[in-house]
């Protein structure tokens, strides 16, 4: 398989970029924060983004999609991050879809996949419990009773929760928090009763919000796979929503760094260019050392993951990884190497920081996926 | 696609007919087979690898069969050379003339100096060795001294070479001399070719850190050279110069692959010193540590393939040519301290009480220290990448 993408993926891939460009650049993004926007994203782009056929790519025809490969995605997501735009694309499409398709039965497929293809539902993972992504570290509790299960617990950076149609919960229906087993999901209506949503506002202006359950009550069939073995499909769903997010990064660290060099060629001090110092030229230069070999770890991930390769799981961790650790180093030249100006709002640098962090503990961060490569190669 | 299938199959057979078992290892730095008019084989099998592969062309597979090569297109190298990677199978000959002059010569010798040197370096009959660096000279190159005055048909030469990678054992060598001592520095420049056993060449071998006398100073006394031997024009050295250096670049690029060591990775050494019984490395730096290592080896070596895959779907960047030398080498240090942090003592052995692998170890960290540094440093790298492949503007 080609590390490169065909030219089917780069078409699509072009479409996401003029899409990007004229619909959703960078001041979009500030028009949504600056407005105090209260869906936090644009509708209208979103329907729009849906008519081009973004919301399928990953589906299979049956459902909707197209059948178009996380590669064809991620290709999208690259373009996306290009212009920090916002959309439910993640939360929505790459990770609830990806969990709804791994582990729904064939009525739920049919109820949810179409509907979220096409842009009519928004479906949000509610997962995280603590300040760092931790799956297994699951303790909201889902306890059965007569007719169903009653959850009680409290679920964080809910992306997108805020809108949402439908929350997919992840809870524990036995063992201890920090076990794959007992892990169970659930389809749970935001309005139900004894669901409290309260949008949380984040550096990046994106959404997310908390998430509280006080015996809320739901039916048998609002489990999604079977009880207790909710890890397996998650963690799939995950890697998914994962390599889709190191995409969406690789796209704004090319954007920071590009950016940043270009600046170089503009601005004047001592009476030169300022890229002609050699001290910021080594830095940009290792900036586009790292910028590469990022570009190769993403497609190698995404290359493993088409063809279901063993190692998927692992070179996804290692992309997210090495990813989030070169986002943390662009972002920061970037605003470093603008001077003053990189840390006013007025530059789009900033916006680029702040999106690059929060995109960096998301899913988790390095800390977390090289524990977990690590783990997944046997040591 | 059949095709390429059908070509992978044939090298695998004879790889897996050919290659005997004790060539399927990693060479340790005795046991590999430079060429030259000394050629020595460490072993029975190691002659008869070198003999067969000889005899296909296999030491410069993508050379063209008349000079010795297997004549094979770049696919079919790049398949070849998987093959070979696959059974593990060690180079038949390791020759600078097979990476370096050889290459110039294909490119930008005429065809007579084609047809004497390539099948020698083909058969390993001659070893050759680089002229480049002076005592004034290393990373600003076109500041070389070193004279050649012209006498008639004949260059008379004068001056001196250093870090000359094993002058003294070397048969000719390919070396910049001064031509022009007027002109532009980069315009006095002419690359010529030499025979090492010419009257007036010495050889004065330097001790590395390692401990091997790895290079030597190389002195020129009125040594006579014919004017015939120049590669490309008289003043116009610095264009053939340049290309080699881009073949010294991606050859360096490599060298965790094609440099002698003690086998020994992060991992396996993580494990040694700090496994569980189950292979787990205990300490959560260091577990850390050896994963970013992974992934960052995986990412460079994958690269190479990224850029091929690139061409092949009409979207090629020639600018990510210029990230492996400094990736790679930055990477293989970084790498050798991670290890030496690991098995502590067991690292930085240097005799009495530690084994030859350990030794090895010791010796594999400081050679990494010269790979940042020869062949253009990391330094002069980051400059090339900012100037060509950022285009950021000079003073
Ligand atoms: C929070 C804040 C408060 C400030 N308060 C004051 C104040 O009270 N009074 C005041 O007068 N000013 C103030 N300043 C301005 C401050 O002094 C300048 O921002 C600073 O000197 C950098 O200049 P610059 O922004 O023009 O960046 P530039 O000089 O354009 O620098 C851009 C980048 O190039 C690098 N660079 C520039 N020259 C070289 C060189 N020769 N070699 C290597 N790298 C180089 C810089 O390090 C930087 O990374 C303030 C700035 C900030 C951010
Ligand atoms: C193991 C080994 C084998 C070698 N084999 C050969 C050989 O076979 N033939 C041969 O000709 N040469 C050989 N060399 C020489 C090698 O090419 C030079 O050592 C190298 O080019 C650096 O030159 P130098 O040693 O003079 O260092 P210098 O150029 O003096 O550099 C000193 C320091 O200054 C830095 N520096 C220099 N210029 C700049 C700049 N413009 N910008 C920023 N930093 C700069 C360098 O990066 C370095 O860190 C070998 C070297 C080694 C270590």
């Amino acid at each position: 398989m080609s590390l490169a993408f065909n030219e089917e993926q780069r078409s699509l891939k072009d479409t996401a970029r003029d899409f990007a460009n004229d619909n959703t650049p960078v001041e979009a993004l500030r028009k949504l924060r600056d407005s105090q926007d209260e869906q936090g994203y644009s509708k209208e782009h979103w329907a729009q983004m849906v008519e081009l056929g973004f919301g399928g790519v990953i589906f299979p025809e049956a459902y909707g999609g197209f059948d178009f490969g996380v590669k064809g995605l991620a290709g999208c997501m690259e373009e996306f991050g290009r212009t920090l735009t916002v959309s439910p694309l993640l939360s929505s499409v790459a990770l609830s879809g990806s969990l709804i398709l791994e582990a729904g039965n064939e009525a739920q497929k049919n109820q949810w996949l179409p509907a979220i293809a096409m842009g009519e539902k928004l479906v949000s993972v509610a997962l995280e419990e603590s300040s760092r992504h931790n799956p297994q570290g699951v303790a909201l509790s889902a306890e059965k009773v007569a007719d169903g299960y009653k959850l009680n617990g409290k679920k964080t950076l809910v992306m997108d929760g805020h809108v949402a149609d439908l929350l997919l919960v992840v809870a524990r229906t036995s063992e201890q928090a920090g076990e794959q087993d007992g892990i169970s999901l659930f389809l749970v209506d935001p309005k139900a009763q004894g669901v409290e949503v309260q949008r949380t506002t984040l550096t990046d202006s994106r959404n997310y919000a908390r998430v509280e359950f006080s015996d809320v009550i739901v039916a048998q069939d609002a489990l999604l796979g079977e009880e207790g073995q909710g890890f397996a499909p998650l963690d799939k769903a995950l890697d998914v929503a994962r390599i889709c997010l190191a995409a969406e990064m690789f796209g704004g660290i090319q954007e920071a760094s590009e950016r940043t060099v270009e600046y170089f060629k503009e601005r004047k001090q001592f009476g030169v260019l300022i890229g002609t110092f050699q001290a910021l030229q080594h830095r940009a230069a290792h900036m586009y050392t790292e910028v590469q070999v990022c570009k190769t770890i993403l497609m190698d991930a995404l290359n493993a993951l088409e063809s279901q390769d063993d190692n998927a799981p692992a070179l996804i961790s290692g992309a997210k990884a090495k990813i989030s650790e070169v986002a943390e180093l662009v972002s920061n030249e970037a605003v470093q190497l603008h001077g003053g100006i990189g840390v006013t709002d007025e530059l789009d640098i900033g916006l680029f920081l702040k999106r690059a962090r929060l995109s960096q503990i998301l899913l988790g961060d390095e800390r977390f996926h090289y524990d977990r490569y690590a783990t997944l190669s046997g040591f | 696609m059949s095709d390429s299938k059908a070509f992978r199959q044939e090298i695998r057979t004879w790889l897996e007919e050919n290659c005997p078992e004790s060539m399927r290892t990693k060479a340790k730095p005795e046991e590999q087979v430079w060429g030259g008019r000394n050629i020595q084989f460490p072993s029975e099998d190691a002659r008869v690898w070198f003999e067969r592969c000889v005899e296909k062309g296999y030491c410069v597979p993508d050379w063209p069969k008349e000079y010795g090569g297997a004549g094979f297109d770049q696919k079919q190298t790049r398949i070849f050379q998987q093959e070979m990677a696959r059974l593990n199978c060690r180079p038949p000959q390791v020759n600078l003339g097979i990476w370096m002059a050889g290459p110039a010569i294909l490119e930008f010798g005429t065809e007579e100096q084609k047809r004497e040197h390539l099948p020698k370096i083909a058969r390993g009959e001659i070893r050759w060795c680089q002229g480049y660096s002076e005592p004034g000279a290393g990373s600003d190159l076109a500041g070389l001294q070193c004279k050649a005055e012209s006498d008639g048909d004949e260059y008379v030469i004068n001056g001196s070479k250093i870090w000359t990678s094993y002058a003294d054992h070397s048969d000719w060598i390919y070396c910049l001399v001064r031509t022009d001592s007027d002109a532009p520095k980069h315009n006095g420049i002419t690359f010529l070719l030499f025979d090492m056993a010419s009257e007036g060449v010495e050889a004065k071998p330097i001790e590395l850190i390692t401990g091997e006398t790895h290079f030597c100073q190389t002195f020129f006394d009125n040594v006579r050279v014919p004017k015939k031997n120049a590669l490309g024009e008289e003043n116009k050295g610095w264009t053939v110069a340049k290309r080699v250096l881009e073949f010294e670049r991606d050859m360096m690029s490599d060298m965790e692959s094609t440099a002698v060591n003690s086998g020994q990775s992060p991992r396996s050494i993580g494990q040694k010193f700090l496994g569980d019984d189950e292979g787990r490395v205990t300490d959560e730096v260091f577990r850390q540590a050896i994963a970013r290592h992974e992934v960052q080896r995986r990412g460079l070596e994958m690269s190479q393939q990224r850029m091929i895959d690139e061409y092949m779907q009409g979207v090629g960047d020639p600018r990510v040519a210029m990230i492996f030398k400094y990736v790679g080498t930055e990477e293989e240090k970084s790498k050798y301290e991670l290890m030496v942090k690991m098995a502590g003592e067991y690292s930085l052995g240097w005799g009495e009480g530690y084994t030859e692998n350990e030794i090895q170890m010791t010796k594999d960290w400081m050679g990494a220290k010269t790979h940042s540094i020869a062949g253009g440093t990391s330094e002069i790298q980051l400059n090339i990448i900012a100037k060509r492949a950022l285009g950021l503007p000079e003073k």
